[in-house]
């Protein structure tokens, strides 16, 4: 036991010392809760790396928003949810603004947590779905869409693809064997009653790197669609075995996280022709990219090896840190104060309105689409657009418009969901919204 | 010939398990040689293909090791060296690397655990497991990289044409599967032949069967260690190649090794053959599994099936298919 | 000086097979009780309990319920990571369908079904021994990972498959829960602590804990003498579960507050709480403490020294620290294969001599 002691006291002298070396107050602090190593640095890297240099670029070049300077707080998650509590718990003291976890089995934690301390939480694309409804999760958003509206996003496209009938197709879903990958089934379902569809299920365990067997049956079963919920070291197996058994590419749709440059090159050519989601921006022809070469990448300021611009995953990582300092700007403005409170920027998070000229401004020009936040809606627009790999070129090529979802399907299940976590913690919903 | 569908699909899942359980035999062997030699149960195999992986394509792509350690000092950056080496020159190099790893293995942990329980040992490999996965990554970034020493990949033509032409229906191969297949044969060869031929070979086999009867005759035990794991880094090194050319070269590699044990638990530690065998059972039973079960029960039962499997099988055989009777005395 | 027997009598039998024979162990036994149920309570904030704290307690029993079966009964098992999440989807399922009891009740539950299940899954020990028994619990680990994943009854049938710990309060105070004081989460977790390192050092040096022993040292010679093989494995396993379960149930409902199972309760867990017994000592109470201790803590130092205050890049510091953790473990079992616990046997003899050790 004394020993234990002795390691405790020691320990706490350390950091004690340690601890003092938090940033000062006066800045606006994001954390950023990344994962450069682990199972999916891969794919943590870009976008840590993307929204630690729009930050950049604010400072050098705005000298910050309104006067403030950006502080960057990052902390290692290696998508780990203790390490993700610690990274939650170390960070909030500083003031913390709003925290962007890239995890939904983080932002499961962090939704009652955040809640508590009062501070917003945004989850672009990821997260928990009914969060989209204010009324219930007062600190929570997930605009510009969430992974039910990806699902019926797909549906729609296939209705287009299909002139507006699905009626007998065989649509197979392959899935992330966890929380993240059975999100759109619900969803799925309804829309298969709807359309006459037929869906069957596919699940492939963490970390899949083996998926014979679900190809195999995919092969023998030859459904005309596949739709993929994937991440991580399961994107390119599940793309490299689509192309083995020779399924058509243009036939295979991953979700925004499963449409990476990361999942797609190591297939090499074969992976030409694959489609997915996306809701942000791709490549680097926007003309915020020449503010981030002169201000940050010739500065030498560029975070992490500086290698990621332009991809789809670091200009998500971008679009990410727009949004949220978008709304810290507004908040100054509501506020009149150049210092914000979490609270402040909430207050801000739920007004934001992102139209063609704010992100014009920015140098964004139709990097996203354009929305409003309310009250009672945290979800945003549900739009993405379809965007499809062309091998030989290297690059993403954007092939429709915004497709925005099926609010009629969606809006009743986030309700459900959203009541039924209202019940279980014993929330009321707030009656100032409607 | 017809058969009903239904029978062509098994044979199909069938044949595809036989070579997965290829794959899974080469991550096997790399446990069985060190535990036939030194008695310890090598956790790190799996980091070790990982971390020969990444090596190899950091070689091949010039990169400069330990890149991000070194863009800490301020005003140096540098990136990589500008070059590509052949394919072929950077396995050799990975190999010497891998047999540098074996040398300092040896001289940093195995020797001062000498005499240790199994347990201690073993534990010693997973701390080795943790740092070479984070050696890994200070050395050559955690980014995903593509594996690429020509090896093809993809369905292979012949297979289909021949079994569309006996059965009615193509069967489904992947060529590097049967890549994979020929070399994991070409390296069981070159083992067996090395261990019964060779002066080497022989005393590998002698510390095996007994290490103090060995020490005796005058084997020198250290060496023969450093042998056995640097055989273990070079089969590594293929298992890194067939599993990173078809997933990229990335952290989940070194997952590998939990495909291994079952295959292991069903051979038995010690025996070679048995991790052949073991793979090629699990791999098959794990096919067929999914493929008349999975969808009752809702499928992705591969990762636990085979460790049902080989469970069942050691209970009525607690040493595994091909391992040494357990003899207990008081 | 201080720690030594001379002049403390004993007088009945009592006294003498009491845990601390000497005054000043138990003194400090006393202190540290002191320590944790009346001053950090008041002085811990949220990151110091929900960081570092609480992970730590219920690390500590996951580790000494591991140890009895590892350390004590000789039985090697990766399974824990599995049945902890046993023990939290009992708890889960539990405290949903009865939401009027205590959860101090469920979570006994919860540690109950978890038990067995373990007993279960002990009993292929009867035939399979070593690393294949090792092995074989990979088994379970796998399959309820795979379970709970699967079955939606287990998770209530929410959309995504996360279980979320609703509020639950003892005496009128909330434990889990959105509004939970940082303290409460903490007192909850070390009377469990107290209560069962408790009961597992007293069971430990009664009959039971001789037989799991015997068992551990030679099973064959064991049952020579007449320990039945079957009621020692199994009543291993059994309360072995029991500790798991209920930190299972901790770490979900206290600590976490929602998990999704291959996640939160994967391979990585059963190898990190075989860890702590490991670098903590096998067959030891305390060593069971000390290996949680250092597991938690350690990572959350180096973190704090590189990136905190030597502002290293967070990527390069976590690859520095899976580097120094791998390499402290292994210089540990260099150093002391025995584990902390034994540095801290070698420790007290010396202190008994000192200051004249001849």
């Amino acid at each position: 036991m004394k020993l234990k002691l002795a390691t405790l006291a020691l320990a706490t002298g350390l950091m004690g010392g340690v601890l003092t070396a938090a940033p000062a107050m006066a800045d606006l602090v994001f954390p950023s809760l990344s994962y450069r190593t682990g199972p999916y640095a891969a794919n943590g890297i870009p976008f840590a790396d993307g929204y630690a240099d729009y930050m950049t670029l604010l400072n050098e070049r705005d000298g910050g928003i309104g006067g403030e300077k950006v502080k960057l707080l990052e902390c290692e998650t290696g998508y780990n949810t203790e390490k993700g509590v610690e990274c939650y718990e170390s960070t909030k003291g500083s003031g913390a603004l709003v925290y962007q976890p890239l995890s939904t089995g983080i932002t499961y934690q962090l939704i009652p947590k955040a809640s508590a301390d009062g501070i917003p939480m945004l989850t672009s694309g990821y997260g928990r779905t009914s969060a989209a409804d204010g009324k219930v999760f007062k600190w929570i958003f997930n605009f510009p869409a969430n992974y039910w509206d990806g699902a019926s996003i797909m549906v729609k496209y296939l209705l287009s693809q299909n002139n507006d009938s699905l009626k007998g197709k065989k649509i197979a879903l392959v899935y992330h064997n966890s929380a993240y990958g059975k999100e759109p089934i619900r969803t799925l379902q309804e829309l298969e009653k709807m359309y006459g569809f037929k869906l069957s299920l596919i699940p492939v365990d963490h970390p899949g790197q083996e998926q014979k067997s679900q190809w195999l049956q995919i092969r023998r079963d030859k459904p005309d669609y596949v739709l993929m919920w994937g991440w991580g070291v399961m994107n390119p197996v599940a793309i490299q075995e689509a192309a083995n058994i020779r399924f058509p590419m243009d036939h295979f749709i991953g979700i925004w996280w499963s449409g990476s440059e990361n999942d797609v090159k190591p297939v090499g050519a074969k992976a030409d022709g694959y489609k997915a989601l996306n809701f942000n921006g791709v490549g680097d022809d926007f003309p915020v990219y020449g503010d981030l070469k002169k201000y940050v990448y010739d500065a030498g300021k560029a975070a992490g090896a500086g290698d990621q611009k332009g991809t789809v995953l670091y200009n998500r990582g971008l679009y990410a840190a727009f949004l949220v300092t978008q709304a810290a700007k507004l908040a100054q403005q509501d506020t009149g104060k150049p210092q914000i409170t979490p609270a402040d920027m909430r207050d801000a998070l739920e007004k934001l309105d992102i139209s063609d000229k704010v992100m014009a401004d920015a140098g964004m020009a139709g990097f996203g689409a354009t929305f409003k936040v309310s009250c009672a809606n945290h979800g945003g627009p549900g739009e993405a657009k379809v965007n499809q790999w062309d091998a030989k070129a290297g690059k993403w090529k954007v092939v429709t418009d915004w497709i925005t979802s099926d609010k009629k399907v969606i809006d009743p299940l986030i309700e459900e969901d959203a009541a039924a976590y209202a019940k279980e913690n014993n929330i009321t919903p707030r009656a100032d919204c409607n | 010939m017809v058969l009903p569908d239904q029978v062509l699909y098994a044979m199909e899942a069938a044949l595809n398990g036989l070579l997965s359980g290829v794959m899974y035999a080469l991550v096997a062997l790399g446990f069985v040689l060190i535990f036939k030699a030194s008695g310890v149960f090598n956790y790190a195999q799996g980091v070790m293909a990982l971390f020969a992986a990444l090596t190899l394509v950091g070689i091949q792509q010039g990169q400069v090791p330990f890149a991000d350690v070194i863009n800490l000092i301020p005003g140096v950056e540098v990136h990589g060296f500008g070059w590509t080496v052949p394919a072929l020159l950077a396995i050799v190099l990975t190999g010497l690397v891998m047999i540098g790893m074996a040398l300092i293995i040896e001289a940093l942990i195995l020797k001062h655990l000498v005499n240790q329980p199994p347990i201690i040992l073993f534990m010693a490999t997973i701390g080795l497991a943790y740092f070479l996965e984070g050696l890994g990554d200070t050395m050559w970034g955690a980014d995903i990289k593509t594996m690429d020493v020509g090896l093809p990949q993809g369905m292979s033509g012949t297979i289909d044409t021949v079994t569309n032409a006996w059965f009615g229906y193509g069967f489904y191969v992947d060529q590097l599967n049967i890549v994979a297949t020929v070399v994991a044969a070409v390296l069981v060869a070159l083992l067996m032949l090395f261990s019964q031929y060779s002066k080497q070979g022989r005393a590998l086999r002698a510390v095996a069967d007994d290490h103090q009867a060995a020490l005796s005759v005058g084997i020198s035990l250290r060496f023969i260690w450093v042998l056995v794991w640097s055989i273990a880094g070079f089969v590594a090194l293929v298992a890194g190649i067939m599993w990173g050319a078809r997933s990229g070269v990335q952290f989940s590699l070194s997952l590998i090794a939990l495909k291994a044990l079952p295959v292991l638990m069903l051979g038995g530690f010690t025996s070679i053959p048995g991790a052949i065998v073991g793979g090629l059972i699990i791999g098959v039973g794990e096919q067929l599994f999914e493929f008349w079960v999975g969808p009752l029960v809702g499928g992705a039962t591969e990762n636990w099936f085979a460790y049902v499997l080989a469970l069942v099988f050691l209970v009525f055989r607690p040493q595994g298919l091909f391992g040494e009777k357990i003899i207990e005395r008081v | 000086m201080f720690y030594r027997e001379a002049g403390d009598f004993k007088t009945s039998y009592p006294d003498d097979s009491q845990t601390f024979p000497i005054r000043f162990d138990r003194l400090g036994y006393y202190a540290v009780l002191l320590l944790g149920f009346v001053v950090l309570p008041f002085v811990l904030n949220d990151y110091w309990t929900n960081a570092v704290f609480i992970p730590f307690l219920i690390y500590a029993i996951a580790a000494l319920g591991l140890n009895i079966l590892v350390g004590y009964c000789g039985q090697l098992s990766l399974g824990t990571g599995g049945f902890m999440a046993v023990g939290a989807y009992a708890c889960y399922k539990l405290t949903t369908a009865f939401p009027d009891i205590n959860i101090v009740f469920h979570i006994l539950g919860a540690g109950i079904i978890t038990a067995g299940v373990g007993l279960l899954f002990g009993l292929p020990s009867l035939r399979i021994k070593g690393f294949y028994l090792a092995v074989a619990t990979l088994a379970a680990q796998f399959f309820l990972v795979w379970l709970f994943n699967r079955v939606p009854w287990f998770y209530n049938y929410s959309a995504s498959g996360q279980i979320s710990m609703p509020e639950r309060t003892v005496f009128g105070i909330a434990v889990t829960g959105a509004q939970v004081a940082p303290w409460a989460g903490y007192m909850v977790c070390l009377v469990f602590v107290v209560v069962l390192a408790w009961m597992a050092r007293n069971l430990t040096r009664g009959a039971t804990g001789r037989k799991w022993m015997a068992i551990r040292d030679m099973d064959i010679a064991a049952e020579i003498i007449g320990v039945n093989p079957l009621r020692a494995k199994l009543t291993a396993f059994a309360v072995s579960s029991f500790y798991v379960g209920i930190a299972g149930a901790l770490f979900f409902s206290v600590y976490l507050g929602a998990v999704e199972v291959g996640e939160a309760f994967g391979i990585e867990k059963s190898f990190a709480v075989l860890f702590m017994i490991i670098i903590g000592g096998l067959g030891s109470i305390f060593g069971s403490f000390a290996g949680a201790a250092f597991m938690v803590v350690l990572p959350v130092l180096i973190k704090l020294v590189l990136v905190d205050s030597w502002g290293w890049p967070t990527d390069l510091a976590a690859h520095i620290r899976l580097m120094i953790v791998g390499a402290l473990i292994i210089i540990f079992l260099i150093a002391e294969p025995h584990g902390m616990a034994q540095l801290w046997r070698v420790t007290k003899d010396k202190l008994r001599l000192w200051p004249f050790p001849h």
